[in-house]
């Protein structure tokens, strides 16, 4: 948990999506909660209508995601509460399943491409 | 406010429609050329004049003012116009939006209009996809992988399966075959649509829509104009919209669509059930399409589309008339669908669409989409008897 995001009244200083690359850059997917503590991906400068208050940043430490195979190209449910597009990685992509629990790591600027987050099976405990 | 609360049954009608040239069409022709060839074909459709529009809605992916482009190109200074853009079901918007204008007498006689020419000028010249930085980067081929994505949930959850999904295509192919004006010509096997080049999985490219040029218009007007034209008015008797998401990442719920809602909407207007409508149009841009809005317009429990589909019920001779015209899957798509499903819809009213007619045809539902399932917008459609 870290900084609050600015009043959307007030002009942005840094836009929603230069603090969440700048999270990844420090290795961290980032994503927002309102007042009552309600996820919110992608980032953006001011909650929409069904949440609460104003928006604060949160970095995720523990991620156990559920994925959807195409293409390798996944949705995948946080146990924090939001969802993201993001890719499976370390495994075949037709052995990526429904359901499989996965644990987020970011990939590193290469490139012209900044960072972004990937994920990797977790071995079942 | 809810639209169908606030428009008032029958009040208007669909009574002129055509499309423009279809399929790749001649070198150099435009996105507003095809336009005026649908506006002027369907005003000679109906009985009416340029001189008798005053009302111009239009959209299309490749003009960013196409009512003021088609307004100069056609000579018009319409007293109201609207060029709202959601993609493919734009048009069924627009139904809803000239029904207001009409009730309301900002216009008496408005055009809707569409084209395209991502055929011939190359898809990826046509419709650039904008830059999602939590998107783009995992390479999705959108749209295929977001309706893939859909898709693979669906058989997830539900146990539905390619095979099911590929006898969408080939029910969509045998309705095809019906129609002089499809783009597709030759029957189409379940094997085939498997062994196809896979696009996105579980998709293959015959279960993705055609790419073609195309447009067309219709026009519409008040029911008591509508009354005095030359062919039988299809009566504008409900309308429902409904934008859930516009990233595939923010469908709340990857088996439930906003069909849901708009389709709810339009049949509470209506004062119908989806047992009371004789032919169905919806928006096939992929197979999983087709299946998820029989479901969520209630032709088939949720969860169950793959099992209603699969003995043939919705190809010619089946239990349901659905996308009689071929579909966007072997018809035509060029890109923005929606505007065909109207025409089908009310041709089938009208009794014109020999070897695939509808007999006695006298409710149609319309159903558009756009985006990654994104918007939604249905339209019922009923004949003078159904007033």
């Amino acid at each position: 948990m870290t900084e609050t995001s600015p009043n959307v009244a007030e002009r942005q200083a840094t836009s929603p999506l230069e603090q969440y690359r700048a999270h990844l850059v420090q290795g961290h997917l980032a994503f927002q909660i309102d007042e009552d503590g309600q996820a919110l991906f992608y980032p953006r400068v001011a909650a929409p209508a069904d949440y609460r208050g104003a928006l604060r940043w949160a970095t995720t430490t523990h991620i156990s995601p559920k994925g959807e195979s195409a293409y390798n190209v996944a949705l995948i449910d946080m146990d924090e509460g939001f969802r993201l597009m993001s890719r499976v990685e370390s495994i075949p992509a037709d052995q990526v399943c429904i359901g499989m629990r996965v644990k987020v790591r970011i990939r590193p600027a290469e490139g012209d491409e900044g960072p972004y987050p990937v994920f990797d099976p977790v071995e079942a405990a | 406010m809810n639209a169908t609360l606030t428009l008032k049954r029958g009040a208007t009608a669909i009574v002129g429609v055509a499309e423009s040239d279809l399929g790749e069409v001649a070198t150099g022709l435009s996105v507003i050329d095809l336009m005026a060839q649908g506006v002027h074909r369907a005003l000679a459709d109906c009985g009416l004049t340029l001189a008798d529009v005053d009302g111009v809605f239009a959209a299309a992916g490749q003009s960013r003012m196409p009512s003021t482009a088609l307004c100069e190109y056609l000579g018009l200074k319409p007293r109201y116009q609207d060029c709202t853009m959601m993609g493919g079901s734009s048009f069924m918007t627009h139904v809803a939006h000239a029904q207001a204008a009409i009730e309301l007498g900002l216009c008496e006689v408005a055009i809707i209009a569409y084209g395209s020419t991502q055929r011939s000028a190359g898809r990826k010249n046509v419709a650039p996809r904008e830059y999602n930085p939590y998107e783009t980067p995992y390479r999705p081929v959108l749209p295929a992988s977001a309706y893939a994505l859909a898709a693979s949930r669906h058989m997830h959850q539900y146990g539905t399966t390619r095979e099911q999904l590929a006898q969408i295509a080939v029910a969509a192919r045998q309705w095809a075959l019906l129609n002089p004006a499809a783009w597709e010509k030759e029957p189409l096997t379940v094997e085939q649509v498997l062994a196809s080049r896979m696009v996105s999985h579980p998709l293959t490219v015959r279960d993705c829509c055609l790419v073609t040029d195309g447009g067309g218009a219709l026009v519409m007007t008040s029911a008591a104009r509508a009354k005095t034209l030359r062919k039988p008015p299809a009566f504008v008797l409900g309308v429902g919209e409904c934008i859930s998401h516009q990233t595939i990442s923010n469908m709340a719920d990857l088996t439930v669509t906003g069909a849901a809602r708009s389709g709810a909407q339009a049949y509470t207007m209506a004062g119908l059930k989806p047992q009371d409508i004789d032919v169905v149009q919806v928006y096939d841009a992929f197979t999983i399409t087709t299946l998820l809005f029989l479901e969520d317009l209630g032709f088939s429990p949720k969860g169950e589309g793959g099992r209603f589909i699969s003995d043939g019920a919705i190809a010619p001779g089946g239990r349901l008339a659905v996308n009689t015209n071929g579909g966007g899957l072997s018809y035509c798509h060029p890109g923005m669908y929606g505007l065909f499903v109207l025409m089908e819809a009310v041709r089938q009213l009208r009794g014109e669409c020999g070897a695939r007619q509808f007999p006695g045809c006298e409710t149609a539902i319309a159903h558009g989409n756009g985006g990654v399932l994104s918007s939604q917008s249905t339209v019922v459609l009923g004949t003078v008897a159904t007033l």
